[in-house]
């Protein structure tokens, strides 16, 4: 039986994505864990995480989730990073006055802005919250059978810009053109919560639970 | 391309119950929350707020699992509101899998426990629900009041001050619901939530008095809320949620199809 782990480290409800994994493939291990060794053993990894990035790096440092990221990632086993878990895979974010983040993605993560606009001028709230549409730059396995364009639920404030284009699965606009997804070798990472976002979300997530860590 | 304007049908939940019940043609029990969040679900409702008017203890806790069972069949953000007082409350509900939280007299008793809560489990998760009232008279500058207690108790407060004060200690989204248009049908009060919007730059749902659907594009349009919310028009079949979207669309709204 195929097992997943989804890493713990205290920061925020892990129990909406450990239900729709279980929901998307009856029968699939989900083990909310912060044991370094079950992390080692699982043939798949998801980094979740909500919240300030000072905060979740901080516990990240002091658990050693850093390592087992590292791990994870070198062992080519499929590795699923979601929301904050998705940022704190890029260098940096400038949230919190600046703190430095795993660096398994080149890019920065930036402020939307106090006096966020469209293109008509008109006010963006932040943070942003609610169903966008994702454009997916290209074929990968994590896309099957979601239509492009399909819309995604969304919170953040603070969004992620790729410094490797090639790495870009999808983006989305908000007063900005931003990278929601980034695909590297057997990691992928995305900025919105497919555990709810409704049946392409959970399509997502069925798609990584068949894949095979493969580009 | 942009982000939809959300519709959030909300259940009245009583010990576990959905109060006043919900009808919808094909459904046997709909008295059960999950079951009407199941069905908003698969008509494309963007979120879902359940709203706790258990007055008991015991009453909580089948809560807490009416949240569970929710949280393991429908896979859109649900915020539950009702009695949360303390970060044990908002903990107890997150972890049953609830996305957010309302939190609404205990922000006026102690608007720290806004900051606490934020501090703590993050801004994105906690709603603040202001219940406001007009009380300028004709032909004065508009003025709103905070209410608690069902609208019944005046508290001083000033409301638009009072959503600046509570998005400043930490709220990542504001829930006004007009108390003067609670289920009378006529509308949210479009002056009160265009007032708060502009104040404030978090999202602001609109609630209160809605009886038909251009009330939500009024809500959108006129209001410059960023979600709408409403009970009856969807509980009793006047409108399903496929209808208020495909209106929304029509007058130019976008919205998740």
């Amino acid at each position: 039986m195929s097992t997943i782990a989804v890493i713990d480290y205290g920061m925020g409800n892990l129990h909406s994505v450990a239900k729709a994994l279980e929901h998307v493939q009856p029968g699939v291990e989900v083990l909310v864990t912060s044991d370094p060794k079950q992390v080692a053993n699982a043939d798949r990894v998801l980094l979740p995480g909500v919240g300030a990035i000072r905060d979740c790096m901080a516990e990240i440092y002091k658990q050693g989730v850093d390592k087992e990221v590292a791990e994870a990632i070198r062992s080519g086993r499929p590795f699923l990073g979601i929301c904050v878990g998705y940022q704190a895979l890029m260098q940096s974010s400038e949230e919190n006055g600046g703190v430095d983040c795993l660096g398994e993605f080149e890019g920065s993560v930036n402020y939307f802005g106090d006096h966020h606009k469209d293109e008509q001028g008109e006010r963006l709230k932040v943070p942003h919250m609610g169903w966008n549409e994702v454009m997916q730059s290209g074929e990968h396995p994590l896309w099957q059978g979601i239509e492009n364009g399909s819309r995604f639920y969304f919170v953040h404030s603070y969004y992620v810009k790729a410094a490797q284009r090639q790495q870009v699965a999808a983006t989305c606009n908000y007063g900005v053109d931003f990278d929601v997804a980034l695909a590297h070798d057997n990691v992928f990472a995305v900025q919105f919560h497919p555990e709810k976002s409704h049946t392409a979300g959970l399509q997502l997530l069925k798609n990584f639970l068949n894949w095979n860590g493969k580009p | 391309m942009a982000l939809a304007k959300r519709i959030i049908p909300c259940l009245d939940v009583e010990n576990g119950r959905v109060v006043k019940g919900v009808q919808f043609l094909d459904i046997r029990d709909a008295g059960d929350p999950v079951e009407v969040a199941k069905r908003y679900d698969e008509q494309g409702a963007d979120e879902i707020t359940f709203l706790d008017i258990t007055a008991t203890h015991e009453g909580r806790e089948t809560m807490v699992h009416t949240v569970e069972r929710m949280a393991s069949q429908v896979f859109i953000p649900l915020t539950v509101g009702g009695g949360i007082r303390t970060c044990d409350d908002i903990r107890a509900m997150l972890n049953a899998g609830a996305d957010k939280v309302s939190i609404n007299s205990a922000a006026v008793t102690n608007p720290d426990f806004v900051r606490q809560a934020a501090e703590r489990f993050g801004s994105q998760c906690i709603v603040v629900a202001i219940d406001a009232k007009k009380v300028s008279a004709e032909g004065e500058p508009d003025k709103w009041e905070i209410f608690t207690h069902g609208g019944r108790k005046p508290t001083g407060l000033d409301a638009v001050e009072w959503a600046k004060k509570m998005v400043d200690l930490g709220a990542g989204e504001i829930l006004l619901t007009s108390m003067d248009q609670d289920g009378v049908k006529n509308g949210y009060d479009l002056g009160v939530t265009r007032a708060i919007s502009d104040a404030v730059n978090v999202p602001i749902i609109a609630s209160g008095g809605v009886g038909n659907l251009e009330h939500l594009v009024d809500g959108v349009i006129q209001g410059k809320a960023d979600a709408v919310l409403a009970a009856s028009i969807f509980h009793f079949n006047e409108y399903s949620i496929p209808e208020a979207k495909a209106y929304m669309r029509e007058r130019g709204i976008e919205v998740r199809l």
